[in-house]
Order: C-alpha cells, then structure tokens, then sequence
C-alpha cells in the first residue's frame, strides 16, 4: 500500500470473527470497534493514552485501543472484554473484582481486567508490588487500587491452587 | 478528541517509506509506534496531511551483534527490548530504564526509534544513548550516514534527522570489561516522564571510576552529559567528599527550567540526590 489513503479497507480478526470494514484512516482501533462493530465494553477516556480504560489485546500484546489506528489493526487478532469474558477465559477474575468489591463505577473496569489477566498470564505469581507496577498504566478514579490489586492478587492464588470458582 | 483527518500509508520498504517522505515533503511524518504522535494527533497539537506508517516495513525491528555492537532496529518495541537477553547482557543500562517507560501497554506498540527520533527532553532512552556513546543510522535519499548520540540530539523536540530522512538503527558499542552501569529517575507517578533522570555509565576499578558518561534526563532542552559532575568523579576512590564535590559541580553546570511538574530548585535539588544514589551504585 504505497498510496496515501484518507480511506481503505481493512480485514481482521475480532473475538474469533472474520470482520471487513472501510474505515476512514483517522479512525482509532477504540473508535472502531465501538461505533463500527458496537463492542462498547472498550472505554475511552482521555483519548490520548494516559488512562488505560480503552485497553484491547492485538496479537496477544495489550495496547491503548486510543493510540492504535483501526488501519493499523488490517490483519491483526483483536480481542476485546467481550471476547475474553465471552469465552470464559477471566470468570474468576470477573467473580474476583465483585468479591472484593473492586469496582464502583465501573468504568476502568474492561480494562483493568484485561491488563490483569495479561499479567497473570505473563507472572502466575506476582508480588502486590508487581500487581501495582503493571496496573500503573490504568486509572481507577473511583474505588482506589488497594481492592484491586487485592482481587488479582486473590486470583493469582486461586490459579496457583487451581481451585479457584472458575 | 479524535484525530484531524489525514491521509494513510503503509510501504512495506524502506525505499518505499523514504519516496513517500520525499513526495509529501513538510506534510508528511512518520507514524511508528504511535504512543507520542497519535496523542498529538488526538490532541491536535499536530495535523500532518500524510501519516507514512513504518510499522510493515520490513528490515527496521529486532536487536543483533553485529561489527562489535548491538544494533537495534527503530521499529524494535520497547516490550522486546524489556525481554532481550542481548540487551540484557550487553546493555544492562538499557534494561534497566524500560521498566520506566510508561506502562506495558505503550511498551508493546511505543518503538525505540520513535522515542529517540521524537527527542523528548525527559525520555529515558535518548539519555540510555548518550551515556552509552550510542549512534543513530539514517536513511535518506542520498544514503545512508551515521550520527553520534552526543550530535543527534540538537534541542527541544529536535534532531540530527533531515527531512526526508528515516531513522532506521540505532549502534551501542559492546562495552569493555569492568564497565558498569546505572539507571534511575524521579518522577510523580510510576509510568509518568521523569522530572530528574539519569542514565550513567562508567568504567569501575575497585571504588574508582574511570570515564564517567552521566546523562541527564528531564533538566534541559534535551539530554545532557553533565562533564564538571564527571570530571570531579574522574580516577577517585569514592567517598563523601568525591560525592559532594560532583554535587557541587552538578549544581553548578545544570540550568534546568521549571515546569508544572517541579521548579528549577527543585529540580537542580533532585539532579544532585539522583546523582548521589545513582553514582554510589556504579560504584558497587
């Protein structure tokens, strides 16, 4: 593609499902998938990358869905919170955050499991102190981290055992 | 805010990317990692007509030994960085300023290259090449040529690349035996740009250090080798009075600008606490 373009069609995979969609190149993943797809459950909050709400999976890699052109996308694997909580892949995280009460507003919260359960997947054991280091880049403005960091902490354990209510 | 509207190119070379580059002159700019540029896209601080997205094209990723250095590709992720054993064990300094960089979702799309060609002033890496005597390969329409780190980076936001001109590597010669290295900065929340920073190397005989290299982040228009500061660790055994006396040339040599963030005090204050923390760890 060695033209400029201020349109061009893109092919992807999102949650498991072949989609093709002509998309305007100014047109961020996050917009995409919400007002394209309607998979709402990516949040956008700042729009500029500082609060990790709008947070997807694209071959496996967490980015900021805001920062990521749906152009740039073309031929990826994404996944969003309904792929993974559809799949039934993060239940014991999803049960973990009502547990604990680690949502208020629930705004962060697509996004904070996401990022939890790539760092659980990366670290099965993390400390409380690696749990506060990767969740760094997602901002909870409501319920505070200290339940938070207590729920993923609790589902690392219940991984660990494997006896978790998955 | 969303993005000004812009047109979109993705060549799949680097001969390719630079035509673009040379077609769409002033208007175009290139689109790597995106975690710098796309926020100003969002923000609208910069509406370029033409985006040419590197991120497909081929040859500009990965980390290698090649000719007695480490060279690292423009498009290689600081995610890879932050895994590479080559990094690892031959640029430890590098290794340890990732973990600072913003947050693991930047670090799986933001790109070395972009960070060192957008030329924060408070970025950690540009500072990781200056103490590391690293240079910039670039690519343009006449060739190709290589660039100090000490000349690449000329000001706020600016640097040795001319238009039309990609930056595709960057080469960190292998250090020599005995050399160590430290990394830290301080910054108000884990993720944030730094208000202070510093990257150093050094050369280690028992407590002595030879050759210091102590590049500051976040105290100037771009990342500065504080030389009095150095000089005053040169060849001595260190100690309390070694350590004072390169404060007092630090504080003598920096004129950091105040921002929202920390004032010039401060940040001259900070500058002389880091130096302390990070010195006494090269020299353990």
């Amino acid at each position: 593609m060695n033209d400029a373009q201020e349109a061009l069609d893109i092919e992807l995979e999102v949650n498991g499902e072949r989609v093709r969609r002509r998309v305007e190149a100014r047109r961020s993943l996050a917009d995409f998938l919400r007002l394209d797809l309607g998979l709402t459950g990516t949040h956008l909050g700042c729009e500029h990358g500082a609060c990790g709400a709008c947070t997807v999976r694209v071959d496996g890699a967490i980015v900021r869905g805001c920062l990521m052109l749906a152009a740039q996308a073309d031929g990826a694997r994404v996944q969003t919170i309904e792929g993974l909580s559809d799949a039934g892949a993060i239940s014991d995280l999803q049960n973990a955050f009502v547990l604990h009460n680690a949502l208020q507003c629930g705004y962060c919260t697509p996004a904070m499991l996401i990022a939890a359960q790539a760092l659980l997947e990366a670290n099965p054991e993390p400390t409380r102190e690696q749990i506060r280091a990767f969740l760094s880049g997602n901002y909870c403005r409501c319920t505070g981290y200290q339940s938070i960091v207590d729920a993923v902490a609790s589902v690392a354990a219940y991984r660990k055992s494997s006896a978790g209510p998955r | 805010m969303k993005a000004p509207r812009f047109a979109y190119a993705r060549p799949a070379t680097i001969e390719a990317a630079l035509a673009l580059l040379a077609a769409h002159g002033d208007e175009a700019r290139v689109l790597a990692g995106g975690q710098s540029l796309v926020p100003m896209l969002n923000l609208r601080v910069a509406a370029p007509r033409v985006l040419v997205d590197i991120n497909r094209v081929a040859g500009l990723a990965g980390i290698e030994l090649a000719g007695g250095c480490v060279r690292i590709g423009a498009l290689t992720r600081h995610a890879e960085l932050e895994h590479s054993e080559l990094v690892a064990r031959h640029l430890p300094l590098l290794a340890a300023a990732i973990a600072h960089v913003a947050h693991p979702a930047i670090r799986n799309r933001g790109t070395f290259g972009g960070s060192c060609a957008l030329a924060d002033p408070a970025a950690e890496l540009p500072a990781c090449a200056l103490a590391l005597g690293a240079s910039f390969v670039l690519r343009g329409p006449r060739g190709e040529r290589r660039v100090a780190a000490s000349d690449f980076f000329r000001g706020l936001y600016e640097t040795a690349l001319e238009p039309g001109e990609l930056l595709v590597a960057a080469e960190f010669p292998l250090p020599a035996a005995g050399a160590a290295s430290a990394f830290g900065e301080l910054a108000r929340r884990h993720g944030d740009y730094a208000m202070v920073g510093l990257a150093a190397c050094a050369q280690r005989e028992g407590k002595t250090l030879r050759a210091p290299r102590l590049a500051f982040f976040g105290v100037a228009d771009r990342p500065l080798l504080a030389a009095r500061a150095a000089r005053a660790l040169e060849g001595k055994a260190l100690g309390d009075a070694v350590l004072a006396e390169a404060v007092a040339a630090l504080e003598a040599e920096l004129e950091p600008r105040g921002d929202l963030h920390a004032s010039a005090a401060t940040k001259r204050r900070l500058a002389g606490v880091l130096l302390r923390r990070i010195v006494t760890e090269l020299a353990q």
